[in-house]
């Protein structure tokens, strides 16, 4: 189970870190959020792993419960994440509309309006 | 009066002329002048008890972790200086405002004055050296502020520019010499400093420490080679002239090898460094001054030449020599400030600085005739006056310095100074005031009001009285202030008018009788020395700026040239070399956990996560569908939570993953919607070496932190246990949140909120930019659907709606028992008014809901913050929560909370951001006759106004 997490989150940060490096802003914004997937389930796993033990505690009956601390903070990470998505996007459209280009370097030919 | 407040009335004080310059310009100097008076006189109640030889001192510990504490002490040289600063301070305040014109700010004026006098003020009563080092710094910019006061002047500009240049350079290197003296010393105190002279003198570090604070002292008392700062600084007018670059800021140097006296001195090292560099600066200062046509300039290189000579005593480092120096510091300052003055008041009166242009003035301003007359004498050397005694000190000493075992070098040397510095002072007085009266000044000149004249007359009149009655005047504050730099007591300082045929007569003979000589040569002298080829120091100050601007500019074209994957790729090598620095020197111990087995759900469930992945980068350039894959992703993700015990992170997720998707269709509709294929295949394999070797970095690091128990015991065990007992409730995720670290929280929102603010903000300035005419004008990049609102979505959504708001209460409500919460609650709160932009259109739904979305984001974080602060009437820390149940009849038990208060603002901020984020981006899409005009409504009004036409 946990080689299987372990190489989803190397999957999931090399492809975003690939599509980070592109040339154009729409695949960094993609890129950005498969990297957010990595992050998040990474922090989670650093709780370790553990089946059908919910930290929803149980008056009647004594059971394990999983980590809740990296749950918290991973939860209000995924808010946070889409904050963040959503200023990046808004500042991508707002750098394509006023210079007519989405490049991501500044080298070379300015836009327009820029 | 405490020190702290003399230190800190200038500061305080700065306000006032800024304000009361409204109220007229005599408001503001008085204020300026009151201040500084008071400052005075809490400074002259310290007096007797530090003539006495007691030292006066106030201390506050500010970071006593760094040594860097609010340290004053006021001892014989500080009171020598404070009393300097602030007296000739308050004549110079009285002088400008007479002197500066109607145009010029005065406020302003006073204000960078009193500034500067609290920083001066500030290092003289500066008993910790990490403090002073803050008021030095200080006096460069303050100074700074006032040689570029007439900012309409270019020489004013570039003068102020090449002072800041060299004095805060000179200020860096300060930095690093005082820091390695505390080091040696083992305190930052001076006190303490200066009572560790041998300690220091056999440290290896006092040849670096003594030379770098040796360049902060030299550069802000233009020692040679930092001699040009202060001629190009003459373009001040002429008070700041007056006060910095006379009594005050060019001492301060001086004040520091002064006060650095006791430890550094008594050295080889010492001597030829700093004795050579006065000489040198002595003679060169004196021999530019003999040549200078402006008044100005005449002054600012004497001024060089006497502050070399002062340098020059120090350095010899003998006892005698430091009384001298002393001495020499209080006659330069009255004769010096008054020289000034009045060459601001020839130049007010005859609208010309310039020697060739003036001449036989004492027919027309007798008045300045006199007062300049005997500043000058003084600062020639002649009796009666304070500079004859202090000079004649200076070259008895010179006679008991040998330099390199040749007795007579230093002596000649000094004699050739006091030579040219007779000259020029002899000029000052028979090119401007006598010869016969001309007829071709710029404006007719004569003798200006009290307000100019008085100033420099208080300062002439005690030119006279040190000289004639030394001992009476000047020795009480001379003994204390040389008693503080040698510490001896009771130095001994006798100067007497008549000493008899000494050495010392002799060469002041010379030298008077030489330098009136060399005056009446003046004319072929000044050719030869416009003859002689010599550097300008202008020119090479300027060629090694333009050197170190062209050099920085290209260094920085070469990092920075633009390429964002170019910096990203950088940052991530250095990453990753870190990261493999980090395993390759580490141990990563056994695996200590077992492993949880592979079922086939989880095996499903990879497949499709990672396919979904790697098909995202091979279709990215295909952008609609890289946003339907990264989708399954996200699903793939918030599964992966579920399964793995994270019910609430499930939740999270997936609605998340509902509005991300929403805004990035919304953004993607106004960008291309292919990428082009431009990366090399260098570039793609160089791309693909660095990702891949992150993601293994990432993987392998996660694996291995996996299959090992924890390192330290974990804080959750606390958090389990007591999320029911201490916070109320059993789904422990939302406790944390809500309640253990309900503070995270509450910034979590406030952030929340402002990116959606941001969001906001940068849509009202590109909807108000001519971008907006291309976004009307816009065509879309497929063929509109026939039906933009569909009637089975219509109705489906508004079908939804209130079942959607019912599951966000519900989903709110249990949260703190059960997986739900204030977050997830507000996400789908949020998507339920989305459908309704989506199926219905963005004007018909903004027309049917009136929440400004700002709002709502603000009343969140309002309802949290006083939630938190409701835990204040209690006498608990903010954010303390409470609760209790309540069973009401027929209804199950149930639980309030003020955490669920809580979790309503976190609720609220959520729904507002989410709304005000996806509303700002759709507003880009408004064209004209983009809202149809009845979208899929009944409108019973419409039918109404059917049938009346039917009944017509």
């Amino acid at each position: 189970m946990e080689i299987l997490l372990a190489s989803a989150v190397g999957i999931l940060t090399a492809s975003g870190i690939y599509l980070i490096l592109r040339q154009r802003s729409f695949p960094v914004i993609i890129g950005l959020s498969l990297l957010s997937y990595a992050v998040n389930l990474f922090l989670f796993a650093t709780g370790r792993l553990a089946l059908n033990q919910p930290p929803i505690l149980n008056k009647y009956a004594e059971v394990a419960y999983t980590d809740p601390l990296p749950q918290a903070l991973v939860l209000t990470a995924i808010v946070i994440s889409f904050g963040m998505t959503a200023v990046v996007v808004m500042i991508a459209l707002s750098a394509y509309l006023a210079a007519r280009n989405d490049r991501i370097d500044m080298t070379g030919e300015t836009g327009e309006d820029a | 009066m405490s020190l702290f407040l003399i230190a800190a009335l200038p500061f305080l004080g700065a306000v006032f002329p800024a304000l009361l310059i409204r109220a007229g310009r005599n408001a503001a100097a008085a204020s300026t002048g009151s201040v500084t008076l008071l400052a005075l006189i809490g400074l002259l109640l310290h007096a007797p008890a530090v003539l006495r030889g007691e030292t006066v001192s106030a201390r506050l510990d500010w970071l006593p972790d760094l040594g860097l504490n609010a340290n004053f002490q006021l001892d014989g040289l500080g009171l020598l200086f404070a009393g300097l600063i602030l007296g000739i301070g308050l004549l110079i305040i009285i002088y400008a405002r007479f002197y500066l014109s109607r145009e010029d700010p005065m406020g302003q004026f006073y204000s960078f004055l009193l500034l500067f006098q609290g920083a001066m003020v500030g290092i003289v009563l500066s008993d910790n050296i990490l403090l002073l080092l803050v008021f030095w710094e200080l006096t460069s910019l303050s100074s700074f502020l006032l040689i570029g006061y007439w900012k309409h002047l270019p020489e004013g500009r570039q003068g102020a520019r090449m002072a800041l240049a060299v004095t805060g350079s000179g200020g860096l290197a300060m930095i690093g010499g005082m820091l390695i003296l505390g080091h040696i010393a083992g305190s930052y105190d001076l006190s303490v400093i200066l009572q560790h002279k041998d300690l220091i003198q056999a440290s290896p570090l006092y040849a670096p420490a003594l030379i770098l604070i040796l360049i902060g002292a030299f550069t802000k008392s233009a020692q040679f080679p930092f001699h040009f700062w202060l001629p190009h600084a003459m373009a001040a007018p002429t008070p700041v002239s007056a006060y910095l670059h006379s009594a005050t800021m060019v001492k301060a140097g001086l004040f520091l090898m002064a006060r650095t006296w006791p430890v550094l001195s008594g050295t080889d090292l010492w001597f030829y460094l700093v004795a050579t560099t006065g000489l040198v600066t002595m003679v060169l200062g004196a021999v530019i001054a003999l040549f200078k046509d402006d008044l100005k300039a005449l002054l600012a290189f004497s001024t060089v030449s006497h502050l070399g000579l002062i340098t020059m005593l120090l350095g010899l480092g003998t006892k005698p020599a430091a009384v001298a120096a002393v001495f020499h510091i209080i006659n330069h300052a009255t004769f010096k400030a008054a020289l000034f003055m009045s060459a601001g008041i020839v130049d007010h009166a005859a609208h010309t600085r310039s020697i060739r242009q003036l001449g036989g003035l004492r027919h027309l301003m007798p008045l300045t005739f006199t007062l300049a007359g005997i500043a000058a004498l003084s600062m020639a050397g002649i009796p009666p006056f304070n500079g004859f005694l202090s000079k004649e000190m200076m070259l008895e000493e010179a006679t008991h310095a040998v330099w390199a075992g040749v007795p007579w070098l230093l002596p000649a040397v000094a004699v050739g100074g006091a030579l040219f510095s007779v000259a020029y002072s002899l000029r000052y007085i028979a090119h401007v005031f006598l010869g016969p009266k001309r007829h071709d000044y710029p404006t007719l000149p004569h003798d200006p009001g009290p307000g100019l004249w008085l100033p420099p007359a208080v300062l002439v009149a005690l030119v006279v009285l040190i000289g004639l009655f030394p001992e009476a005047i000047a020795a009480p504050i001379v003994v204390a202030a040389a008693d503080a730099v040698t510490g001896d007591h009771h130095s001994y300082f006798h100067p007497k008018l008549w000493h008899g045929l000494t050495p010392a007569l002799y060469m002041s003979v010379v030298a008077v009788a030489g330098g009136a000589l060399l005056l009446m040569l003046h004319r072929p002298a000044e050719g030869l020395w416009n003859a002689l080829p010599r550097p300008e120091a202008k020119v090479i100050y300027d060629a090694i700026v333009g050197a170190a601007t062209r050099a920085s500019r290209r260094i920085t074209d070469a990092l920075h040239d633009g390429a964002l994957t170019r910096y990203a790729a950088i940052f991530l090598l250095f990453t990753l070399a870190l990261a493999y620095y980090a395993y390759a020197s580490g141990d990563t111990g056994p695996q200590t956990r077992a492993m949880l087995p592979i079922t086939v759900m989880p095996v499903v469930g990879w497949i499709c996560l990672v396919g979904a992945t790697l098909c995202v980068v091979a279709f990215h350039r295909n952008r609609l569908l890289a946003l339907v894959l990264i989708g399954v992703t996200g699903l793939m993700v918030s599964l992966s939570f579920n399964y793995l015990s994270a019910p609430d992170l499930a939740l999270t997720q997936i609605s998340v993953e509902v509005v991300s998707i929403i805004l990035l269709l919304l953004a993607l509709n106004f960008m291309p919607q292919e990428t082009p294929r431009e990366s090399s295949a260098g570039r793609k394999l160089r791309d693909a070496v660095l990702s891949v070797g992150a993601g293994l970095g990432a993987g392998g690091l996660i694996y291995a932190l996996m299959t090992r128990d924890f390192a330290l015991p974990s804080i959750s065990e606390y958090h389990l246990a007591n999320s029911y007992k201490g916070g109320g409730g059993t789904n422990v995720v939302n406790v944390i949140l809500v309640d253990f670290r309900g503070f995270d929280t509450f910034g979590e929102i406030i952030v929340l909120g402002i990116a959606a603010i941001i969001i906001f903000a940068i849509t009202e300035a590109v909807l108000g930019s001519r971008v907006r005419a291309r976004l009307l004008n816009r065509k879309p990049w497929y063929p509109l659907a026939g039906d933009a609102h569909p009637l089975m979505m219509v109705v489906a959504t508004r079908v939804m709606m209130p079942i959607a708001l019912m599951v966000a209460a519900y989903i709110f409500f249990r949260g703190h028992n059960m997986p739900g919460g204030g977050f997830i609650a507000g996400l789908i709160a949020a998507i339920a008014v989305v459908m309704q932009y989506m199926a219905s259109g963005f004007s018909w739904a903004t027309e049917r809901q009136g929440l400004p979305y700002h709002g709502i984001i603000g009343t969140g974080v309002l309802v949290a913050a006083v939630t938190g602060m409701g835990a204040w009437f209690n006498g608990l820390p903010f954010l303390t929560s409470a609760f209790g149940y309540v069973h009401p009849p027929y209804l199950e038990e149930f639980e309030l909370a003020t955490a669920a208060l809580f979790d309503l603002g976190v609720f609220l901020a959520v729904l507002g951001a989410v709304l005000l984020a996806l509303q700002s981006l759709a507003r880009f899409a408004w064209q004209p006759g983009i809202a149809s005009e009845h979208p899929m409504d009944i409108n019973p009004e419409r039918d109404d106004a059917a049938a009346v036409i039917k009944g017509h």
